[in-house]
């Protein structure tokens, strides 16, 4: 069967025409570039999507730490994985890359902070 | 009189990147004035992933974005000045800013870059009909609570406009614990990204009703309900179609506007279409000196962009203050067929010619289109391109070659040729 997708790797959004009659070899177009081709597969196998929140942060110039998934977890996972968050406290300092949730939900990826906020 | 060589107003990614490249051209005496507290801007409440693809080959989160630009601007010790509002600036250059520390300081510039940024248009530039209880926000105002201050402004939430912050804002909210029950857009098309339909509205069936509107907000001191209503071609609201959805926060995503109020000080001149300042190939307005560079100057899609926009505003103030004599003659270039507007506005008729790039929005969805840049006539510069939307816009690059063309000519025309657009 052949469906229209739009790719959401970047800003550009490209229009992807994809076959998935053989869900083997499965066919893309319409992509400017290789992750167009990843991401329609993904997509019709095993969707993923990055998930980024803030949380808490005590002790710092600023009352919250943005935070995002290292990289895609199952899209299934976005709501258990931010139940995770909640339950989490922060204290400054907190960098760039911290790792603020290890192994989100048993998926193997983290959440990382994506702030710098330092110590008052 | 306190004197700086370049003062940059705004530390957001405009005035971060014109700071870093003027740096890098040779100035060292750079001022960035900033009203928030800490450097980075409109990015540190966009939290949200999808920044820095073209700049840094990598997709960032808004703060980490920032947080590169300011990282430079730190490792080459440009001076900057954070809780400092320029309430004025004129026309010879003379900057007025207040804060809490320095007190009212007036400076005296070389060169001036205006990189201020744009506000969200409020609820009274629409003019909604009803109550005016609490429970209506803009969508960037919803977003720095929800993201910087960790406070949820509402549980039950119909949201104005499909821009990008309202549907980034969708998803958000849903993310906290808020219900969103519909997006609603006036146009019969989004002003936001692809993209974000599809991952911040379609993946949790979040509805987007085209060609509505909000007609009437109900309830009494918090907002209980809206009232949509289709609208017809006209884009006038349908009596029979209104329906109420029960609801207790709007959230307002409907347009940016380039904040232009210290320009307007400095008798800069605007653009009716976009807002900002009219500008040319420099980025420098009709006022010597001074340039303007990212939101201010016109609405961007992409940080990506302003970042590239703001570096070329860096590097012509310090050509400027070096001495390099701009002309006065200036010719202007005519959009049509489509074609909305043009940033840069005009081209000085001299004889420098470089790679220039231009950025433009078309006013409608147009299909199977070329665009052309014609010289005298000529056609100098055709790009075909299978869609444009008014909410993408174009970016097109011309060769010094192409340059001197459209320099030596007396009229310069960007337009849509329409080929079987059905």
């Amino acid at each position: 069967m052949s469906r229209e997708m739009i790719c959401i790797n970047c800003p550009m959004g490209c229009r992807l025409t994809v076959d998935d009659s053989d869900k083997n070899n499965i066919q893309v177009s319409g992509n400017t570039c290789p992750r167009g081709v990843t991401y329609a597969v993904n997509e019709i196998t095993a969707p993923k999507r990055m998930v980024t929140g803030s949380v808490a942060v005590e002790g710092g110039a600023v009352a919250m730490v943005s935070v995002k998934t290292r990289e895609a977890i199952p899209k299934e996972l976005i709501f258990d994985s931010l139940e995770q968050l909640k339950s989490v406290k922060l204290t400054a300092p907190v960098h760039i890359g911290d790792i603020v949730v290890s192994n989100v939900c048993g998926c193997g990826v983290d959440f990382i902070a994506t702030k710098n906020v330092e110590a008052l | 009189m306190k004197k700086v060589n370049l003062v940059i107003v705004g530390g957001g990614p405009a005035g971060l990147a014109a700071a870093k490249a003027a740096y890098d051209a040779g100035e060292r005496d750079i001022l960035i004035l900033e009203r928030e507290a800490e450097l980075g801007g409109i990015l540190n409440q966009c939290i949200h992933n999808g920044f820095g693809l073209h700049t840094f080959k990598e997709e960032l989160t808004g703060p980490e974005y920032a947080a590169r630009y300011i990282e430079e601007v730190k490792k080459r010790n440009i001076c900057y000045k954070l809780e400092a509002t320029v309430i004025d600036v004129s026309k010879d250059k003379v900057v007025t800013y207040v804060s809490a520390t320095d007190g009212l300081v007036q400076i005296q510039s070389k060169a001036l870059i205006l990189a201020c940024g744009c506000r969200e248009r409020p609820r009274g530039a629409i003019n909604i009909a009803g109550m005016r209880g609490a429970g209506v926000f803009s969508a960037g105002t919803a977003q720095k609570l929800v993201n910087i201050d960790g406070y949820l402004p509402g549980k039950e939430v119909v949201i104005l406009g499909s821009g990008d912050i309202g549907l980034i804002m969708a998803r958000r909210m849903t993310f906290e614990g808020a219900h969103v029950k519909a997006v609603v857009e006036l146009m019969p098309y989004s002003s936001g990204l692809n993209r974000n339909i599809v991952q911040c509205l379609n993946d949790f069936n979040i509805p987007l009703y085209f060609s509505h509107t909000v007609v009437d907000i109900k309830g009494g001191d918090r907002v209980e309900g809206v009232v949509i209503a289709q609208v017809d071609d006209k884009l006038q609201p349908i009596k029979s179609t209104e329906r109420l959805i029960e609801c207790d926060t709007l959230l307002l995503s409907v347009g940016l506007l380039p904040e232009n109020e210290l320009a307007k000080d400095a008798d800069v001149v605007l653009s009716p279409t976009t807002g900002g300042a009219v500008v040319d190939e420099n980025l420098m307005t009709n006022v010597d000196g001074v340039f303007e560079c990212g939101n201010v100057l016109h609405v961007h899609d992409l940080v990506d962009f302003v970042s590239a926009e703001s570096e070329n505003a860096g590097k012509s103030a310090v050509d400027y203050i070096n001495g390099i004599q701009l002309t006065k003659d200036k010719n202007v270039i005519v959009c049509t067929n489509g074609v909305r507007y043009c940033v840069p506005t005009v081209l000085n008729k001299d004889e420098i010619y470089a790679e220039q790039s231009f950025k433009m929005r078309v006013a409608n969805v147009f299909k199977k289109v070329e665009l052309a840049v014609f010289a005298d006539g000529v056609k100098v510069y055709g790009r075909k391109r299978p869609v444009v939307a008014p909410g993408e816009m174009e970016n097109i690059k011309l060769t010094a070659e192409q340059m001197k063309v459209l320099k030596q000519a007396k009229t310069v025309e960007i337009t849509l040729i329409k080929g079987e657009n059905k």
